[in-house]
């Protein structure tokens, strides 16, 4: 019902009424006003004084770390100027769904044509005697908060009962607040719900040097008053008692559905929700957060409710795209100091379950320096992992276990983490707390700890993702991911947690590469506009990351059939040179196995005088760089030059380096140049995924470096051995050694196999060290090695893609080269 | 002065592409032909490191720019979120087929702009 008289006469709005004013159900609104701002008059219960807040943040509140200003989301002026009307300490009473209005206990009411129920969790509250009691209280909202810093400022005692995650955080918070704390907790050991036993152990050591009593294994039978009705003692079931003037109670949570249950919708461990978070009783009434039942899962992390919000505001803006299809979900703990990770079936055989025999176990224990990390392996997959003290590797280990890679070829090296599988980039430093603010995180950005914290508080950022949108920390090679974890975690309380192992490729869709792939094969699609209409683009034209992709996806799987577009290609593939800083180009002429003679490099000269081109540079694969090119010039100079193209700006064959081999190196035990020239021949103007490349040396002193390129092959005195899948860039990957044959033929023949398999199968971007480290090295094996017919279709299928391949430097017709963006008008 | 200058035909600018437009002072203006074939014109210099937009993939009314790969809405000029930033737009009309641009805008719109520079000018001399 509007208050105001409106000074314009609006179009009759929509009215949206949003019951739960915490962080899933606003964080809907503000996803919902992002994309529809004009659609509904919002109307916000909300059962607490406060405007939203981070609810995840009380810890530190608790702990002092932080203020109660600090944590809130959404000031009152947020509700204003986006005119919501916000009521504020009013608990919804009734939902009337004949007449479509709530009513709240005070009886102010609020008409919908669509409701959100956004109605969190409530504490479960042990059915022992004397719960009632003056100072016993759950730990939920910021009442429960203040009413815990009050007692800790007037009492001496408290207990805090369940040793969760939240009864930790919130004796943690007392007992810095002056407090003596004792945690009552069921279990044998703490958080066993996350934590294995030797980690829960190294967790109570720690927390018990830090001054908290721990009561263990033991149930709480009642709570004793004193005369004037306040709580003043925990009595046992073994008949012992503690003194205690504030208790906890953090035995867990229930999803709370009193309100959407005497409405009479359907409730199961939650209110049930499809996946587009629609309530299966109701169409009108959506449901997300922590009351939301998904697939029989209610999330009480945050992430996945965002997902959650994000999903259902598309379909309250009536775009009706999305589906939200699950998380998988990990923990981690708000303990300063305390380093916790675990995900996935972290308890192994010690499960006791009905396969326990098919479990191992991978343990690394160092009870004095405080670290234990268990890795739970099944079926040559990671299935768990339990780390404590050092969780830098927290989020590879997770993105391990989602994925279900197969983990036979890494697994000596699993235990010490990602930066052992190869070179991690740079510095490793594995504890974010232990940074000073201008420390650099990420080393390819140059993105300080400061700024990310920073960005994290102002911005409102909760998810990884958020936090490389805005400050592009994590988001180019990675390798920090797990310190912008830790600072996610400390600064916003955001916690890992991920979509469904499927990822699509782009806003414009859900599907996966390898899903678009598939189709563009299974369905036969030969042209972008098939695409878009069969698979149900959502943009018209697409976006700059995935026309390059279907482009890509198209020519490759369709040879001489699919059209090239190459305005679905990045500049450097649509004008064929690699664009510089100030907007000029390099032109790198393509020099076979880096041989060249007097007549090239006399031409190479005459053009840099002629074109004034200002700088000259050999580049790492042995070739000659023209840098700061005019792009008017470049038709030219590729002219005067007289060289093919060296496709050094393409996702494409780029080099293939050779050592000077046996024609003239005394220690040459093959002829590494006519081989390398031979694999030039042979694959160049080869796209691929990305780029590739190739390197042959004449023996085993491997001046060729061969070990770090996509193939790298190495002479010996009986033939040549094959490596594949090494990279020298982003990511040191030393090759994994192939196979051994005799000839060059064999040679060609191998390599260009393995190559094909990695175009037809490789995601765009994908290197040649990813999509190994995806399908497995033992796969591509079986693939090349050891199929003889299947290896030659591959390398006869990879010769007819290539025969008759323009050069685009000089066959602009046929490579498709427009002409007209070299003049400007 | 509203004196509109023909550039060049519709058809002269690539679908889902772009031309470049010389002029007298100043850097470039990128002129963009959408795949709904409408033509918008924006100094051709984007508002993060000056990248030349001209040379950045057209999807839907947006490009996105070669360098850093931000995307720019060609109505506006305005950088998309959460990159922060605006470009110059100049007045697009068409006349029979034909792209015009305003001649008082070419003349008059962030024409004292340096260009970026790279290569051997800008180390340090030692």
């Amino acid at each position: 019902m509007p208050e105001t008289m409106e000074e314009t006469p609006k179009p009759q709005r929509q009215r949206l009424v949003l019951v739960g004013n915490g962080m899933a159900g606003v964080r809907t609104l503000e996803e919902l006003l992002k994309i529809a701002p004009e659609l509904y008059d919002i109307t916000v219960f909300g059962a607490e004084p406060h405007p939203n807040y981070n609810r995840i943040l009380l810890s530190p509140v608790l702990a002092g770390e932080q203020t109660l200003e600090e944590i809130i989301l959404n000031p009152l002026s947020w509700y204003e100027e986006n005119g919501i009307t916000l009521h504020l300490g009013k608990q919804v009473a009734k939902i009337d769904r004949v007449r479509r209005q709530v009513v709240a206990e005070d009886g102010t009411t609020a008409d919908y044509d669509r409701l959100l129920i956004a109605t969190g969790s409530n504490p479960f509250i042990l059915p022992v005697p004397g719960k009632e009691l003056d100072g016993v209280i759950a730990y939920r909202d910021i009442a429960d908060t203040q009413e815990m810093i009050d007692a800790a400022a007037k009492y001496q005692h408290a207990v805090v009962i369940g040793g969760g995650l939240l009864g930790l955080e919130a004796a943690n918070g007392l007992m810095l607040r002056g407090m003596q704390v004792t945690v009552v907790h069921l279990g044998d050991w703490l958080m066993e719900r996350q934590l294995d036993d030797q980690a829960g152990e190294l967790l109570r050591k720690s927390l018990q040097a830090r001054g908290l009593k721990f009561r263990l294994a033991t149930q709480t039978e009642a709570l004793i008053g004193d005369k004037d009705g306040r709580v003043m003692a925990v009595r046992f079931k073994d008949g012992s008692e503690i003194p205690a003037d504030l208790v906890v109670m953090a035995a867990g949570i229930r999803p709370n559905t009193t309100l959407a249950e005497s409405a009479g919708l359907h409730c199961k461990r939650g209110i049930v929700v499809t996946d587009t978070l629609q309530t299966v009783t109701d169409p009108r009434i959506y449901a997300v957060g922590e009351c939301a039942a998904h697939r029989g899962i209610a999330y009480g992390l945050v992430a996945p409710l965002f997902e959650q919000g994000k999903v259902c505001a598309t379909h309250l803006a009536e775009f009706g795209i999305g589906r939200y299809q699950g998380s998988q979900t990990s923990t981690k703990l708000k303990v300063t100091g305390i380093d916790l990770f675990s995900a996935g079936d972290f308890m192994g055989a010690a499960s006791g379950g009905p396969d326990a025999d098919k479990f191992e176990e991978i343990v690394m224990s160092d009870p004095f320096a405080g670290v234990y990390k268990k890795l739970v392996i099944k079926n040559d997959q990671l299935v768990g992992a339990c780390l404590y003290g050092d969780t830098v590797d927290g989020s590879w280990y997770f993105k391990l276990l989602r994925d279900g890679r197969k983990i036979a070829d890494i697994r000596d090296k699993l235990m010490f983490g990602e930066s052992n599988i190869g070179d991690g980039g740079h510095q490793g430093q594995n504890k974010a707390a232990a940074m000073a603010d201008s420390d650099e995180v990420c080393g390819c950005n140059g993105v300080t700890k400061g700024s990310i914290c920073k960005a994290i508080k102002e911005k409102g950022l909760f998810t990884l993702d958020e936090v490389r949108k805005h400050t592009k920390a994590s988001a180019s090679c990675g390798s920090c991911t797990g310190l912008v974890e830790q600072l996610l975690m400390f600064t916003a309380g955001g916690d890992y947690s991920a979509a469904p192992k499927k990822k699509a490729i782009c806003g414009c869709t859900e599907m996966s590469h390898q899903e678009v792939r598939d189709a563009i094969v299974d369905r036969h699609l030969t042209a972008l506009d098939q695409v878009y209409t069969a698979l149900d683009w959502k943009s018209p034209n697409g976006c700059a990351t995935c026309r390059p992709a279907l482009n890509y996806y198209l020519i490759s799987s369709w040879p001489k059939e699919a059209q090239d577009d190459p305005q679905s290609r990045a500049i450097n593939e649509r004008s064929h040179a690699n664009i510089q800083k100030d907007g000029s180009y390099s032109v790198i002429p393509r020099m076979w196995g880096g041989e060249t003679n007097s007549s090239e490099l006399r031409r190479i000269a005459d053009v840099v005088d002629k074109y004034q081109i200002p700088t000259v540079k050999v580049t790492g694969g042995q070739r000659i760089d023209l840098l700061g090119v005019k792009k008017e010039d470049l038709v030219n100079v590729w002219k005067d030059i007289g060289m093919p193209s060296g496709h050094a700006y393409a996702k494409a064959l780029r080099t293939v380096k050779t050592c000077v081999g046996s024609e003239w190196c005394r220690m040459g035990t093959q002829d590494s140049t006519q081989m390398g020239k031979d694999l030039e021949r042979a694959l160049w103007r080869m796209y691929a995924p990305h780029k590739v490349k190739l390197a042959v040396s004449g023996c085993p002193r491997n001046c060729a470096e061969s070990g770090i390129k996509d193939v790298g092959v190495i002479g010996v005195d009986s033939g040549w051995e094959l490596y594949v899948g090494g990279n020298g860039g982003i990511k040191t990957e030393v090759a994994h050694f192939f196979c051994k044959v005799k000839t060059p033929q064999e040679v060609l023949e191998y390599s260009g196999a393995f190559l094909q398999l990695y175009r037809k199968e490789g995601w765009y971007l994908e290197r040649t060290c990813h999509y190994i480290s995806r399908v497995g090295l033992d796969y591509v094996k079986k693939k090349i090695l050891d199929d003889h017919e299947g290896r030659q279709a591959l390398w006869a299928e990879l010769q007819y893609a290539l025969d008759g391949e323009p050069d685009p430097w000089f066959d602009f017709d046929k490579a498709k080269v427009d002409l007209r963006q070299f003049e400007a008008l | 002065m509203s004196d509109w200058k023909t550039i060049c035909a519709v058809e002269d600018i690539p679908l889902l592409g772009s031309r470049r437009v010389q002029r007298a002072q100043g850097p470039q203006v990128a002129l963009f032909r959408t795949g709904a074939n409408e033509v918008f014109a924006l100094l051709d210099r984007c508002p993060h490191k000056a990248g030349p937009l001209s040379q950045g993939i057209v999807f839907g009314a947006a490009v996105a720019c070669p360098l850093h790969n931000w995307t720019i809405e060609l109505a506006t000029g305005c950088a998309r979120e959460p990159d922060e930033g605006s470009t110059p737009r100049f007045s697009v009309r068409i006349d029979n087929g034909q792209v015009q641009l305003n001649q008082q805008e070419l003349d008059t719109v962030a024409i004292d702009l340096e260009p970026v520079k790279a290569g051997p000018c800008t180390r340090a001399a030692c």
